[in-house]
């Protein structure tokens, strides 16, 4: 079976061991989290889980239903990368000392549209939002320069679709005690 | 993230209002929910709510077990045979850890449980006290929800939100874990049952449109099946189902745990289903043209090999589980409802039909059976009695009418073959888990759930030694829980399967065993043996007309297989007989 990228979006209540309920659907199928983030949504109360894998569509769709199927899960969506706008960020630490005369490290972060977050004596630390392929390139970039640290955060993700998701939590939220 | 009980709205009942600890709360908690019976052993962190129980004990009976892995089995007795939600507790660390096989049995099979856990202080969580152990990390997988409480006003809706998630919708168990100064602390005790959790949702209303699709189908179907699984038993549509296979004509077979959902002299029953069932229902599946499955979610063991299953059929499903659809086998309708309903509702859109013809190449397959298989169970030509032979007259003097408590074995599969299932929720067995050591103590919950009705559990030798402890709870209970021994000193399955397919290796599957006569005596219990073919009879007569407690052993041919039989990975079409 074909594998791809998948994207889920869980919508659910705050509460405590939620992560590994959700996380163990994926371990008991053997299948490797890329990335999770988890945060608050647009509704009070209600987080948001960012879950990417790999998996067959078939596969996917039946970790959709055994997440949803958990008591504190409101809502999952699973998306291929068409279908939603992602971002992550990358933070790169860069020392100070191999960098040459000129400005070659300013010229790459400007083309990249990239950052300095911070400049200190012995390092800099330069941010760079965006896809893993413009992040890996990035990376690919300064690493001539020695990095010293490097660091990528998991993705988040919004649907393109011009989904009721906000509406449909609203619903839930209002009409529960 | 924050420790809450969040997404919950309640009922409309009255509260009562009363200052109470929190150990008190649990107690009255139960009370609230109708729980006049609870299975557990004591110790020091749920010592608190022990005190209680001791207080209360005129209106809530305690039984104690004799390991807490029998208190969660004896639960789901209870639970199996009175479709109510089954109680257990037990203390934290080594109490609560003994649960977590029983657990996960409940989660496989959908019964419904309330587990109670003690747990240390909230002050000790996470240094590794005495008896500290992360039991709602380690059920997590096996439990459709758990939480742990740490303040004692959450444990009135805690337990509220658990019997709720725990009977409805798919059942299964939950666990509730209370720290020891929750069952201390004080509190004004209020009790609202739970109605409602806003992100669950239970069970919706078939959709008209699957319906009308799965009428059409059935309607216009030249060989339909029916499947039935143990969805129709849990929602309690054994009369709208019964309705349903007479209007359709069709022949119908039963999963394990649908057994007795239709009586086994039902005409158009066909039988039982999967690796050690009939040879009929197996290899007609591959000829049907439309699979009705209601209430059964196309377990391995029922499908053998998925490539080659039903691929000729139309299937259709009624499940209420939405994450069961196309798990296992893709459906051309899915009709996500409470079996019930959905039958109710698709009644009146169905036809009278007949399928005679069709009903007749499984009655040709039966007698093959009997030919192939039935010869060898049955004709006396061994010493010893078979498994079998047992079974068959415990059917004939009981008229199918016990309550029969399986372990999981041989003896379970031969029980399933030849116990003529003729009253509903008779059949209480460990399906999906297959957990051996089930039966006994499994038995005492179903005993105490229907006093009314013969209950006689049946085990193998190995899997009655894996929890024979709980013959105390007998003794102690004077509980007439009848116990029948199908000795073959041997792990009877194991070593046919070494048999036949690890070149008769029979690697560690004998077993020496005790004399179970001698061992009966030691817990007041009346017990005999049966070795031979004659005595049979009189055996079960002496069980059977026993008003107490009976262990009878009988002790069965040594080397016999279970056929049919369809072998790992292999498609249902390729049942053996021989």
């Amino acid at each position: 079976m074909e594998k791809k990228r998948f994207t889920l979006s869980i919508f659910t209540e705050n509460t405590v061991g939620l992560l590994t309920r959700i996380t163990l659907i994926f371990t008991r199928r053997k299948i490797n989290i890329e990335s999770l983030t988890t945060s608050a949504s647009e509704i009070d109360n209600v987080h948001r889980f960012t879950v990417v894998f790999n998996s067959s569509h078939e596969n996917a769709i039946k970790v959709l239903k055994q997440i949803e199927k958990q008591v504190d899960v409101i809502k999952c969506f699973c998306y291929e990368d068409q279908d939603i706008i992602f971002q992550e960020i990358a933070l790169y630490k860069v020392s100070i000392h191999n960098l040459h005369e000129g400005n070659e490290v300013e010229n790459i972060v400007r083309k990249s549209h990239a950052r300095i977050l911070a400049a200190q004596p012995d390092f800099l630390v330069i941010e760079k939002t965006g896809h893993e392929y413009e992040t890996h390139e990035l990376y690919e970039q300064l690493k001539p320069f020695g990095l010293m640290q490097f660091a990528r955060s998991g993705r988040i993700a919004l649907a393109k679709e011009r989904q009721e998701v906000s509406a449909m939590l609203r619903d839930l939220a209002e009409n529960s005690i | 993230m924050t420790n809450t009980l969040s997404g919950k709205s309640q009922g409309n009942e009255v509260p009562t209002k009363k200052k109470v600890t929190g150990a008190e709360a649990v107690v009255l908690s139960l009370l609230e929910e109708g729980v006049d019976i609870l299975f557990g052993y004591p110790g020091g962190a749920i010592m608190p709510v022990y005190d209680e129980l001791y207080k209360y004990q005129d209106q809530l009976k305690h039984v104690l077990v004799r390991h807490e892995q029998g208190a969660v089995h004896a639960a789901q007795g209870f639970a199996r045979v009175t479709n109510d939600v089954g109680v257990c507790i037990a203390t934290s660390g080594p109490g609560a850890t003994n649960l977590i096989t029983g657990i996960a049995d409940a989660m496989i099979d959908s019964t419904p449980l309330v587990c109670i856990t003690g747990q240390v202080a909230k002050h000790l969580l996470g240094t590794d006290a005495f008896q500290e152990t992360d039991v709602v990390g380690i059920s997590m997988p096996v439990t459709k929800w758990n939480y742990q409480v740490t303040k004692a006003s959450e444990i009135p809706e805690a337990i509220a939100k658990a019997f709720y998630l725990a009977k409805s919708g798919r059942p299964g168990p939950v666990l509730i874990d209370i720290t020891k100064n929750a069952q201390f602390e004080e509190f004004d005790f209020e009790y609202k049952k739970c109605e409602k959790v806003r992100s669950y949702k239970p069970v919706e209303p078939a959709e008209e449109s699957t319906l009308e699709e799965a009428a059409k189908l059935i309607n216009e179907a030249k060989k339909p099946y029916i499947l039935v699984g143990q969805g129709v038993i849990l929602s309690e549509a054994q009369k709208e189902f019964i309705e349903f296979v007479e209007k359709t004509g069709a022949p119908v077979a039963s999963t394990l745990l649908g057994l007795s959902a239709v009586s086994a002299d039902h005409p158009q029953y066909v039988g039982y289903l999967g690796m050690h069932g009939n040879y009929g229902p197996n290899v007609k599946t591959n000829e049907c043209d439309v699979l009705i499955a209601i209430g059964m979610r196309f377990d391995d063991r029922v499908t053998g090999d998925l490539s080659r299953y039903a691929k000729q059929a139309k299937v259709i499903h009624f499940e209420i589980d939405p994450a069961e659809i196309d798990k296992n086998v893709k459906t051309d309708v899915a009709v996500i409802a409470d079996a019930k309903e959905a039958l109710t509702r698709l009644l009146p859109k169905l036809e009278n039909r007949t399928h005679d013809a069709w009903l007749e190449e499984f009655r040709a397959c039966d007698r093959l059976e009997e030919e192939k298989v039935h010869v060898n169970d049955f004709a006396p030509d061994t010493k010893k009695p078979k498994m079998a032979e047992v079974v068959k007259m415990l059917s004939e003097m009981t008229e199918g009418k016990a309550v029969i408590v399986t372990d999981v074995g041989q003896h379970q599969m031969v029980t399933t073959r030849y116990y003529e299932f003729r009253q509903s929720v008779s059949n209480v067995t460990s399906g999906g888990l297959g957990t051996m050591g089930f039966a006994l103590p499994a038995a005492i919950g179903a005993k105490f759930g229907k006093r009314d009705r013969e209950v006689v559990m049946i085990a193998g030798d190995g899997g009655f030694q894996m929890t024979l402890q709980e013959l105390g709870t007998i003794m102690q209970e004077k509980l007439p829980v009848k116990i029948l021994i199908l000795n073959n000193s041997f792990l009877g399955m194991v070593r046919q399967w070494q048999q036949m397919f690890f070149e008769r290796r029979y690697s560690f599957t004998e077993m020496d065993n005790p004399d179970f006569v001698k061992l009966a005596g030691a817990f007041d219990i009346e017990a005999m043996r049966v070795s031979d073919r004659e005595s049979l009879h009189d055996g079960l007569t002496a069980m059977l007309n026993s008003e107490e407690s009976f262990l009878l052993e009988v002790v069965v041919e040594k080397e016999t297989n279970v056929f049919p039989m369809i072998p790992t990975g292999e498609s249902v079409s390729n049942v053996r007989l021989e």
